[in-house]
């Protein structure tokens, strides 16, 4: 297992990504953070922080839960859920979708066709921490923490404080 | 002439149980002694009990009128492996038992298919719709000896009087199928914990009791021979205790599901527990293995009800009542019940044997006997799971018991050895 | 989870993960959208032998919104009249696809053999007078999302017990969840034996009125009469639940209807229209506990088959 990203680069590539939203959006005023459960709830937490303390300007933050969207639910049970919480109408908003690693894209197809169903966004962008590559969609981020070159033999982990109890991305083999 | 040799039987004799060989030829006991020798047939008991083949005076052969459940052909092969050489079938046949040719009919058949002595019981009311005597001179001459209208009470006190009046002066038995319908209503099962639980509509004991007891004061009243059927409950056994030490001549039956098992058998809700009466609560089990013990209950009997699988596989509140019972009456009753072998063949034939009038059945085994005999292991595990019968609404298949019929013998003729029914 | 029989079963934690679950389908039913992908190209069978067009609209309600297909059975439209088992009957459906079905019947049980006999998900929509479970799980959201939890509240059933399905399976929920019930029923109304029940006994609603939850169940009125209780004035007079009862509950109290109502027997018509009346909130989370519950048999689960 080979640690990859250390707690200090990650605040660092969050701090950027930040700074992309708010320059590409010309500042904060219509963005709304949606976190994707599980770890990109606290991504998008941490990043309202931080765009408050640069512009102070209070982000609204709300989760995502896909499990009702994902296209194999056949294959992954997934009956548990987390919450899915919007604290305004997204409908004319600038949605940034947050998650952890991008990878496939189909987790990304899914919150996509859920946001769909919660409101008509002005737009909707991606940030997620780490892009692994291998897409089998038609799926690009407009923000990324660091690109991770992996096999598809390859695991990426991610672990947050909030909700693992510690902090940093490692590379394993899968076993 | 036709010889049969069991040998290193355990013969079990109304003092007891000796270590016998036991020589059958043709239809008779013709010796009992030791080291007997036969140009013919031997069977090595191999120190199983050898007694009176068993006596059952409450089985439902179907027949005639719901064959595709059972016949008198697959009901006495059902008796034969269970260790039986004699059975009293219960009239609601349709036509019901009401009247003489129809009883010939049922001896007939039972004469015909020859592996046990068939005798009917006669119904007490025409159609047992409880409204009128049935013929009960006519069944009589044709050899009924015990009147029931099973399957329902006889309701209505006035004529069931008048029944036992008439039968009283014949000597005859009227048997009571004990179940208040005020009281029963809509029940499917015991009326207790468990129907409570499953919000079904239950059969409360008193049901049977009141029955019992209203019956018992007409018994004072005509002096009529009187049987209670497979007594359910501790509160039956007990006024059947009182009557019999008030000298009323009263007798009363258990059946071996009623020593085994209890209602809580039903939160499974498996239709192979649904049968009238229906399983009461552990203590009446304890009270119904007590008054067979120790007499208060007379004999075992089955009530042996095949219906077709089709007709069992459907909610339990939708199915047809009744369970088989004569493949595994031997095998229960060992099991449930600690009795010693005499009172053991007492209960399962000599006593049934008596009750209903058969002089060729349920005598010990004694030199010019008839040879209706039964060989029975009391010491194997056995675990029921194909029957002879047609049906297969056991709740004991797959439960393991204690006994195993080895052989029976109806009339110096192997009517069931191996594991087969000799048809 | 295989079936959805009973909560006689189902432990507090189960029970809680399903009202958290629940919960989020709250949320879905309150979207512009109210409809997830979740259940796409699935069916799920409405098989109801004995009518309820309530709990049958709300399980269809729920598939839909999951994006479950259904089909429906009645006896009425079915050839149970020509005479056909219920076991070729539910292998019928199961050979038309159906991955799920929701079952109601008349009888005691009827689901358990239903599920032995297809061995696809079966969920108890009602079985006789046994078990209703969604019944149980929806009336412990509405109690949960009104104080928060069932732990340490105090809830009294009123009404006729020993006939309902929906009281065995409230009692065994509301119990597993901490609550202290009690029932409250003439003598002929009460289960014949509660040996092992969870559960105080009153004889009069005016000794209950100092509880959290009043729940107040359906009287037939043709039981009046008949053979349980004298009459229904006279069974207003002890257990219905009147404006004057009403008034005197607490602040705080709630009451509770499975429907429908006899406005005027069980329940006074202002006391029905009180929003301290959570009747139509029971109705509204009936829908979103039975997607739960459809998504925890069919979201992910692949058929065992």
């Amino acid at each position: 297992m080979t640690k990859v990203m250390e707690p200090e680069e990650i605040d660092r590539a969050l701090r950027r990504i930040a700074h992309e939203i708010l320059e590409r959006n010309k500042g904060a005023e219509d963005v709304l953070l949606v976190g994707i459960h599980t770890r990109g709830v606290p991504l998008a937490e941490r990043l309202h922080l931080i765009i408050d303390e640069y512009e102070n300007v209070k982000v609204p933050v709300g989760t995502l839960d896909i499990g009702l969207y994902r296209d194999d639910l056949d294959r992954r049970p997934t009956t548990e859920l987390g919450a899915t919480a919007m604290p305004e109408d997204p409908s004319g908003r600038t949605v940034v979708l947050v998650d952890d690693v991008l990878y496939t894209g189909r987790t990304i197809r899914a919150a996509l066709d859920a946001m769909a169903d919660l409101g008509r966004p002005q737009a909707i962008q991606l940030a997620v921490l780490a892009d692994r590559g291998h897409r089998q969609l038609p799926i690009r981020p407009d923000y990324v923490g660091k690109n991770l070159p992996t096999s598809s033999s390859e695991r990426v982990m991610v672990r947050l404080q909030e909700t693992d109890g510690k902090e940093g991305i490692w590379i394993e083999e899968r076993v | 002439m036709n010889e049969t040799l069991f040998t290193n039987a355990r013969l079990v004799t109304a003092d007891g149980v000796v270590e016998k060989d036991i020589l059958v030829k043709d239809a008779i006991i013709a010796e009992i002694g030791t080291g007997l020798q036969t140009s013919g047939e031997t069977i090595d008991c191999a120190g199983s009990l050898v007694g009176p083949g068993l006596v059952d005076i409450h089985v439902h052969f179907r027949e005639p009128g719901q064959e595709w459940k059972e016949d008198i052909g697959s009901g006495s092969a059902a008796a034969a492996a269970g260790g039986f050489t004699a059975v009293v079938t219960m009239p609601n046949t349709d036509p019901a038992i009401d009247a003489g040719h129809l009883a010939r009919f049922v001896i007939d058949r039972g004469r015909q298919e020859g592996l046990v002595e068939v005798v009917p019981a006669g119904a007490i009311t025409m159609a047992r719709e409880g409204k009128k005597l049935a013929h009960l001179d006519e069944l009589w001459a044709a050899g009924v000896r015990i009147f029931s209208d099973d399957g329902d009470s006889v309701e209505d006190a006035g004529l069931l009087r008048r029944a036992m009046e008439y039968l009283a002066e014949m000597g005859g038995v009227v048997a009571q199928h004990p179940e208040d319908r005020g009281l029963s209503a809509d029940g499917h099962m015991h009326e207790g914990s468990v129907s409570s639980r499953l919000g079904m509509a239950g059969l409360p004991a008193i049901g049977e009791e009141t029955v019992v007891a209203r019956d018992l004061a007409l018994v004072r009243l005509t002096g009529v021979r009187y049987h209670v059927q497979h007594v359910s409950t501790a509160g039956t056994v007990e006024l059947v205790r009182r009557a019999k030490a008030e000298g009323l001549p009263v007798t009363a039956e258990a059946t071996p599901h009623h020593l085994m098992l209890d209602h809580g058998e039903v939160v499974r809700m498996n239709p192979d527990v649904k049968m009238y009466p229906p399983l009461r609560r552990p203590a009446d089990v304890e009270a119904v293995r007590a008054g067979l013990e120790d007499g208060t209950l007379d004999v075992v009997a089955t009530d042996h009800a095949p219906h077709a699988a089709h007709e069992k596989d459907v909610p339990f509140e939708d199915a047809p009542r009744g369970i088989i019972g004569l493949e595994t009456a031997a095998a229960v009753v060992n099991t449930a019940v600690g009795l010693d072998p005499v009172t053991f063949f007492q209960r399962m034939s000599v006593s049934p044997a008596h009750l209903v009038g058969l002089p060729d059945q349920g005598r010990w085994a004694e030199p010019g006997g008839k040879a209706n005999l039964v060989v029975f292991d009391p010491s194997v595990e056995r675990t029921p799971d194909v029957y002879a019968s047609r049906a297969e609404n056991s709740p004991f298949t797959g439960r393991q018991l204690r006994g195993r019929v080895v052989a029976t013998m109806y009339g110096g003729r192997l009517t069931f050895r191996d594991g087969k029914v000799q048809g | 989870m295989k079936h959805f029989l009973s909560t006689d079963d189902i432990s507090r934690a189960d029970l809680e993960s399903l009202l958290d679950l629940s919960d989020e389908f709250v949320e879905v039913l309150a979207r512009p959208i109210p409809k997830v992908p979740a259940l796409r190209g699935k069916t799920v069978a409405m098989l109801f032998f004995e009518a309820s067009t309530r709990t049958r609209l709300s399980f269809e309600r729920a598939a839909k919104a999951l994006s479950a297909d259904t089909m429906s059975f009645s006896p009425s439209t079915s050839s149970l009249s020509k005479g056909e088992s219920l076991k070729d009957t539910a292998l019928t459906i199961k050979a038309m696809g159906a991955d799920a079905l929701v079952v109601r019947h008349q009888f005691t049980g009827a689901q358990w053999r239903i599920a032995d006999w297809t061995g696809l998900p079966v969920l108890n929509a009602g079985d006789g007078a046994h078990q209703h479970p969604t019944q149980a799980l929806l009336d412990a959201l509405t109690i949960r999302q009104h104080f928060g939890k069932l732990d340490g509240l105090r809830i009294a059933i009123v009404g006729d017990i020993r006939h309902s399905r929906v009281a065995r399976s409230d009692i065994s929920t509301f119990s597993t969840l901490g609550a202290e019930v009690t029932l409250v029923a003439p003598s002929t109304l009460l289960p014949v034996d509660m040996e092992g029940w969870p559960v105080k006994v009153a004889g009069s609603i005016d000794d209950v009125l100092d509880v959290d939850v009043v729940y107040l169940l359906r009287i037939q009125a043709e039981r009046g009469g008949a053979s349980v209780f004298p009459s229904l004035p006279e069974y207003v007079t002890r257990f219905g639940m009147t404006r004057e009862r009403f008034a005197r509950l607490a602040e705080n109290a709630i009451v509770m209807h499975p429907g429908p109502m006899n406005r005027g027997v069980e329940i006074a018509p202002e006391v029905a229209d009180h929003p301290r009346a959570r009747i139509l909130e029971q109705v509204a989370n009936g829908v979103a506990v039975r997607m739960a519950v459809l998504f925890r048999l069919l979201g992910g689960e692949a058929s065992d088959e």
